[in-house]
């Protein structure tokens, strides 16, 4: 890293003791999703039942509790039209268009294969044959899993009964052929090539033609075995801590808070509070002890520093510099290095308010200038992550950093620099508005104070400002009112993920649960009451769903009648208001329904005359079974169909052993009854297809070579019974890669194929997956080459649009035959995805992604292997469609993510993945002002792969908000980064990419606007100092992020498809994913030890602070994880301690690391198994591994570590501190 | 009382443009129904998007007939709309068929509300400019 600065700020695993108060991250299931712990019930419990398969290991239902409930609800013979909701919208599947009435399996089709105008000699495929490949990693990599791993039961939620009952959640992650197989033997020659396809051998196009050096991807380590843990959830609670320290009644003037009474919040949140004092207006008026509002206003993440340590700085003088004088936030406690940086802090500060002294408008001069009397303010740092909760034990330590003991203020601390008491400001009248920074100084303030302080004892005085201040303090917590100068506090990233804000409903559903953040999220999380002023706020507004995650706990619950409103269907959820024992009123549409008899029996005290203890009242997550009028036909079986593409490009890649040999390994793990089918289509310039019918021992191969109209040879063998046909189907996946291993026509019929698909598909509905490595260049659907490498860096980016419907047509008409199009694009040239991404993005699919895969380079097989396993043995839902219902008065605007939207509210979803995504954004279009709360449901009605049609309704409450303040406090930055990047790339498309660029920055410009509006602050270009609510502080440093991403770069070489397939991944991840790749996390890994959680039983690894991602945070003596989610930079510099390497990469010297590695060596020592410990720990809430790469700080390809650094200017864009500051010259 | 071109060229000028009333409260409905969730998005889109260019077609008919004849005053009326549908059908989504209506974005709330505002405008205008060539024919064959 030598040409990195060095940085002060590295050394900064400071003492243990740092992390002494963060708890060890505990994490309450019930809590967090507020669902109904359902092992607790008793096992009688008749209306609900724990999901068989669920992942939880906790809470594993005995077999007894659930049989007695469970019931068939595959009622086949139900007539759908006969069904009182038939009309319902909403409660429907997609109306199909053929054989509504059809049984499952598919009616035979007329067409016979003696029919064919030219059909091939089908070939037989030896039942011997097979590979004369290895998997490149089957088995002989450096065990990716040891051998008593049982991998943990996580991200697959199969909550169907349990016919196949383990089969998912055990299904070890084993890459290569299950040993039962038969052996490979030799290939081709038993398997004679089709001659008349393959007459002509046209060259084979150049590889690689237009694309850089490959990818640096790795292998990953394995997931490890443990009870997987929610982002978010890692965030250690503060426990309070006993004021200890210098008491809080001590000199009032350090308080930088503001004494001003409560801006607005929840009513129910003053219990436990006094109220500010009521002396609180003279003092202010005199300025001694008026808030301080400069910048930070906030808490100083006090709480979790050693209380009585001395103040290890109060002599230092103040640093020249201003900006990295920020301590890290976040609940852990900065290191005692990083306390200067609080006291520099504040000298540094802006003038705020009323000046008592002359010292000029800036703060830089006002640090020299110690007044007589000035007491040592600390300038106190942003708000950690964590308020310390209200209480008495919680009141703010300030003292700790006041060494000086309560007593004559004025001379307490003489030589201090700070003059907090010069900021403080004039107290705005209005309750609700922050004191105003133009307020005018008063030159005369140190008299009048001096007045006062005649006048009044000075204790006495002294503790009425404590306790005014800390009241303030207290009061700016309990509303989340903080504000940031974003502008002095450098180092603004949280060190540990935050929770998202709080949801403060008001007092009648202040105990309800809600539904979790990671399900459920909204941008703000108090809705503008009118439309004005969500205008006012400039802030997105709308909501991010994960409607099919994988649960936990997830009541499923089974009942004759679902309770529903009459009115608008919405689901009975916890936020609906009881009129009486007999009657609900809906809380979307306010109507007044009845209740069923039976919602009165309680099945947990088996009494009746409470509906209120409903599992459907308690969570607001639930899974409904649902009765037989929720379907239009019986519920289709599971069908699979495979597209292969077979072309000259896609032998060259190799991908074929892989996939197949993967497929292969999971036969028995996709998700499905004894009704599942499966079927294999290869394609180059004409389609292959398999019969694999009664009677053959061996699959048979029936080449078209018509592909400008397809047709299907024989309709009722391609699509085959798993169960019934599994040997031929696993001989068949044995013989395909070394039967498509000769050369071949460089052509690709895709279109032809992907209609063969549709019209094999359509009677049933089901997946399709499409691997793709190349263009497709023959028949339907064929495409030309549209990059332009030189364009590649440009500002403007062309071809992000299709270059024709035809995918998109296809994509409808799956969608409504209820067929997904799932496409793995593993090209090594352009492959024109912004086309090709149709067939996915309107069938609900999904496009993964490997550029420039080779399947020789081990990593990427290593990478197509995990992608696929966790594809092939997810959950799936069928035949779905989500429903979108809001109250009255906010309606849905634009929906992003993959589906088809049918109408206003819903969505066609032919499957739905648990790892999906979606965002709506949202309008008001009436007032709110009568409403006390919003709601919205998300209603998912999908039919398992075990063949029952199900229900899950996510319910979210947020309350209402009537002024500006409370709305901006009440953003959600991260939300709204994810729905912006989703807004983005929709103005990319419609737009273009800098008019997309142009409009996200004009989101910091706005929002911060705005703010300044609410609090009427001075404008951005006259003030020294950028103020953001404390809830909004991330979002600046977001959005460059955001730009950054390979989506919205300009300047830096992106390839067209990378950057498509960026917009698509932005689109459909869900949210937490969405900010990880958006602002990697960066993690010191070199003093692991310092992290590790020595007491803690399951959770042994380590949990070191983020960093923010800039150079002046990597030290040339460390090592650094990057982990965006997708892949893990392990970034080594050069001079980390010789013990490091030895214990974790076995090498003794920096030089003798290799310029990059795929794989992390497993040693035997303890700082191994403490990374490897955490990079599970990491792995663990995401799909599938990430890939790892590790690079020394001098290898060549570093950049791509470095490019990471978004913080940091590069080429053609802003560092952080240049984006703020353009930021603040546009702030108006 | 001669039968003048223009005179013909407002006598047809009337029939069509009472077609091209019908076409625009069809489409007024069909949107109004899109959004009150009575049909299904590609239906609607399938039903629509074919008679988008008979109307520019009649539209421009007129126009022609109008220029041919010299009544530059309705010619110039309906100048403007000729222009909004060349810009419409050159910024249309990728399609393959003739038309304007995506049916996967036509549910985007923007889009819908631009259409039907389209629709009544377009409405409102075929009727004002029906009595005006009702007017103008009445002018021509008297001053014939």
């Amino acid at each position: 890293m030598s040409n990195l600065p060095p940085n002060p700020y590295n050394n900064f695993p400071g003492p243990p003791q740092v992390n002494a108060n963060t708890a060890p991250p505990t994490f309450n299931h019930n809590q967090q999703f507020g669902q109904v712990p359902v092992s607790q019930l008793p096992p009688g419990y008749g209306g609900i039942k724990q999901d068989p398969n669920s992942n939880s290991p906790l809470h594993a239902p005995s077999p007894a509790a659930q049989n007695h409930v469970l019931h068939n609800v595959n009622n086949y013979s139900q007539s759908a039209s006969s069904s009182p909701a038939f009309n319902q919208p909403g409660m429907m599947p997609p109306p199909l268009k053929q054989n509504l009435q059809s049984s499952p399996m598919r009616p035979p089709m007329s067409t016979a294969p003696n029919s064919l105008p030219n059909p091939l000699p089908p070939h037989n495929v030896p039942l011997s044959s097979a590979s004369p490949r290895t998997v490149p990693n089957a088995n002989s990599s450096p065990a990716p899993y040891p051998p008593s791993y049982h991998p943990p039961q996580r991200q697959i939620n199969d909550n169907a009964p349990p016919l196949i009952p383990s089969s998912q959640t055990t299904q070890p992650l084993v890459n290569g052929p299950p040993s039962s197989l038969p052996p490979t033997g030799p290939p081709q020659s038993q398997y004679p090539v089709s001659s008349s396809a393959y007459s002509s051998l046209p060259g084979s196009k150049p590889l690689n033609s237009g694309y850089g050096p490959g990818l640096m991807n790795t292998p990953y380590a394995p997931p490890p075995g443990q009870v997987p843990k929610p982002p978010g959830s890692t965030m250690p609670s503060q426990p309070p801590i006993p004021f200890s320290g210098p008491p809080v009644s001590g000199p009032p003037r350090n308080s930088p808070l503001v004494p001003g009474p409560p801006v607005s919040g929840p009513p129910g949140g003053m219990q436990g509070f006094n109220g500010p004092p009521p002396t609180q207006g003279p003092p202010r008026q005199v300025g001694i002890n008026g808030p301080n509002v400069s910048g930070p206003s906030a808490m100083p993440p006090g709480p979790s520093k050693p209380l009585g340590q001395p103040p290890p700085s109060m002599g230092q003088p103040p640093a020249p510099m201003g900006l990295v004088s920020g301590p890290p936030m976040g609940p852990g406690a900065p290191s005692p290095q990083q306390y200067p940086g609080q006291y520099r802090n504040g000298p540094q500060g802006p003038p705020m308010g009323p000046s008592v002294q002359p010292t000029g408008p800036l703060g830089t001069s006002t640090g020299h200038m110690p007044p007589p009397n000035n007491f040592s303010g600390p300038q106190n740092p942003p708000a950690g992550s964590q308020m310390p909760p209200m209480g008495q034990q919680s009141l703010p330590p300030m003292g700790h950093q006041m060494g000086p003991p309560p007593g004559p203020i004025v001379q307490t601390a003489p030589g201090l620099k700070s003059n907090m008491q010069n900021r403080y400001p004039q107290m705005a009248s209005a309750p609700g508005n922050y004191p105003n920074h133009q307020a005018p100084p008063i030159p005369s303030l140190s008299q009048q104070q001096a007045n006062i302080m005649k006048q009044f004892p000075q204790q006495h005085l002294t503790q009425q400002m404590g306790q005014l201040s800390v009241t303030k303090q207290g009061f700016d917590q309990l509303w989340g009112h903080h504000m940031v100068d974003l502008l002095q506090c450098k180092h603004i990233l949280p060190e540990y993920p935050e929770d998202p804000p709080e949801i403060k409903l008001a007092h009648q559903f202040a105990d309800s649960s809600n539904c979790s953040p990671e399900v459920f999220r909204c941008t703000i999380n108090r809705i503008p009451e009118t439309n004005n002023l969500l205008q006012k706020s400039r802030l997105p507004l709308g909501i991010l769903i994960h409607p099919f995650k994988d649960l936990n706990h997830l009541p499923v619950i089974q009942c004759a009648t679902i309770v529903r409103c009459r009115a608008c269907r919405t689901y009975i959820n916890p936020f609906v208001y009881f009129v009486d024992a007999k009657r609900w009123k809906c809380n979307l549409c306010y109507r007044v329904n009845d209740l069923p008899e039976e919602f009165q029996y309680d099945p947990v005290s088996k009494s009746y005359g409470d509906p209120t203890r409903r599992p459907e009242i308690k969570s607001a997550t639930i899974e409904f079974i649902a009765p037989g009028e929720y379907m239009l036909r019986p519920p289709q079986p599971a069908v699979y169909l495979f597209l292969f593409d077979v072309s000259q490009l896609a032998r060259e890649s190799g991908y074929l052993q892989v996939a197949c040999d993967t497929l292969k390994a999971n036969l028995e793990a996709l998700p499905g009854d004894a009704r599942t089918q499966i079927g294999i289509i290869c394609y180059d310039a004409h389609v292959h297809y398999y019969l694999m019918s009664e009677g053959l021992t061996r699959p048979k191969e029936m080449t078209v070579l018509d592909i400008d109209d397809v047709f299907l040879p024989s309709p009722s063998s391609l699509l085959v019974n798993l169960s019934e046909r599994r040997e031929l189907v696993r001989e068949l996946l044995t013989v395909l890669p070394s039967r498509y291993s000769t050369p071949a026509p460089p052509s690709s019929a895709l279109g032809a194929a992907l209609q063969a698909a549709y019209k094999l598909m359509a009677p049933t509905g089901g997946r399709i997956t499409v691997f793709q490595t190349c263009l497709p260049n023959v028949g339907p659907g064929a495409l030309q080459p549209r990059e332009d490498p030189n364009a590649r860096s440009s500002k403007e980016v062309a071809h992000l649009n299709p270059a024709t419907d035809f995918y998109k047509r296809l994509a409808l008409d799956c969608s409504g035959a209820q067929i997904a199009v799932d496409l793995f694009l593993l090209n090594s040239q352009y492959a024109d995805l912004a086309s090709l991404s149709g067939m996915s993005k309107f069938s609900a699919g999904t496009v993964y992604h490997i550029p420039l895969f080779r399947a020789t380079r081990h990593h990427q097989a290593e990478q197509l292997n995990r992608m696929l396993t966790r594809y092939l043995t997810r959950k799936i839902g069928f035949e779905a469609v989500m429903r979108v219902r809001c109250t009255r008065g906010i309606s849905i605007h634009t929906f992003h993510g993959n589906f088809f939207v049918r109408s206003t509210d819903l969505l066609s979803l032919p499957n739905v993945s648990p790892d999906a995504g979606f965002g709506m954004q949202l309008t008001i279009e009436e007032s709110l002002s009568d409403l006390q709360q919003v709601c919205f449901q998300a209603a998912l009605l999908y039919t398992s792969s075990k063949g029952e049609r199900r229900i899950r309704v996510h319910t979210l409450a947020l309350p209402t908000a009537s002024n500006l303040t409370d709305v901006l406090h009440a953003a959600d930055t991260q939300c709204i980064i994810g729905l912006l990047s989703k807004m983005a790339v929709d103005r990319c498309m419609s737009a273009s990419m800098s008019e997309a660029r142009e409009a996200v920055m004009n989101v910091a410009v706005d929002a911060l606007s705005a703010f300044r509006l609410a609090q009427n602050l001075p404008a951005g270009a006259n003030s020294s100092a950028l103020h953001a609510p404390h809830s909004l502080r991330l979002l600046p440093l977001y959005l460059l992020a955001l730009l950054k991403r390979k989506a919205f770069r300009t300047g830096t070489s992106t390839r067209l498809d990378d950057r498509v397939w960026d917009m698509c991944n932005v689109k459909v991840s869900p949210l937490g994913a969405l900010v990880r790749a958006v602002y990697p996390d960066l993690f010191p890994v070199h003093q692991l030890a310092h992290y590790a959680h020595h007491d803690d039983d399951d959770d042994h690894a380590p949990d070191p602070p983020r960093l923010q991602l800039t150079a002046e945070r990597i030290n040339s003596t460390g090592a650094y994880l990057l982990d965006d989610g997708e892949s893990m930079i392990l970034y080594v510099c050069h001079g980390v301690s010789p013990a490091f390497l030895s214990e974790t990469f076995g090498v003794t010297a920096f030089s003798q690391l290799p310029d990059e590695m795929r794989s992390l060596p497993r040693a035997a020592s303890h700082g191994s198994a403490l990374l490897h410990a955490f990079i599970d720990k990491l792995n663990d809430d995401r799909p599938y591994a990430s890939d790892i790469l590790i690079l020394r700080d001098n290898s060549p390809s570093r950049t791509l570590f470095t490019e990471r650094l978004v913080e940091d200017r590069v080429e053609s864009a802003f560092s952080y501190y240049e984006f703020l500051q353009h930021v603040k010259n546009q702030v108006k | 009382m001669a039968f003048s071109f223009p005179a013909f060229s407002y006598i047809i000028a009337l029939i069509v443009d009472a077609f091209l009333i019908f076409f625009s409260i069809f489409h007024v409905i069909a949107f109004d129904e899109l959004k009150t969730d009575y049909k299904n998005p590609i239906d609607q889109c399938n039903s629509l998007n074919p008679l988008v260019l008979p109307e520019y077609l009649l539209h421009l008919l007129i126009n022609v007939l109008f220029l041919l004849s010299g009544e530059w005053f309705s010619l110039l009326i309906n100048i403007p709309l000729i222009l909004y549908h060349l810009h419409r059908y050159y910024t249309r989504p990728v399609m393959s068929g003739p038309g304007l209506y995506d049916p996967t974005s036509i549910m985007n709330a923007d889009v819908l509300t631009v259409c039907q505002r389209e629709g009544w405008i377009k409405l409102a205008f075929y009727l004002l400019s029906f009595f005006l060539y009702l007017y103008g024919m009445i002018v021509v064959l008297i001053a014939a």
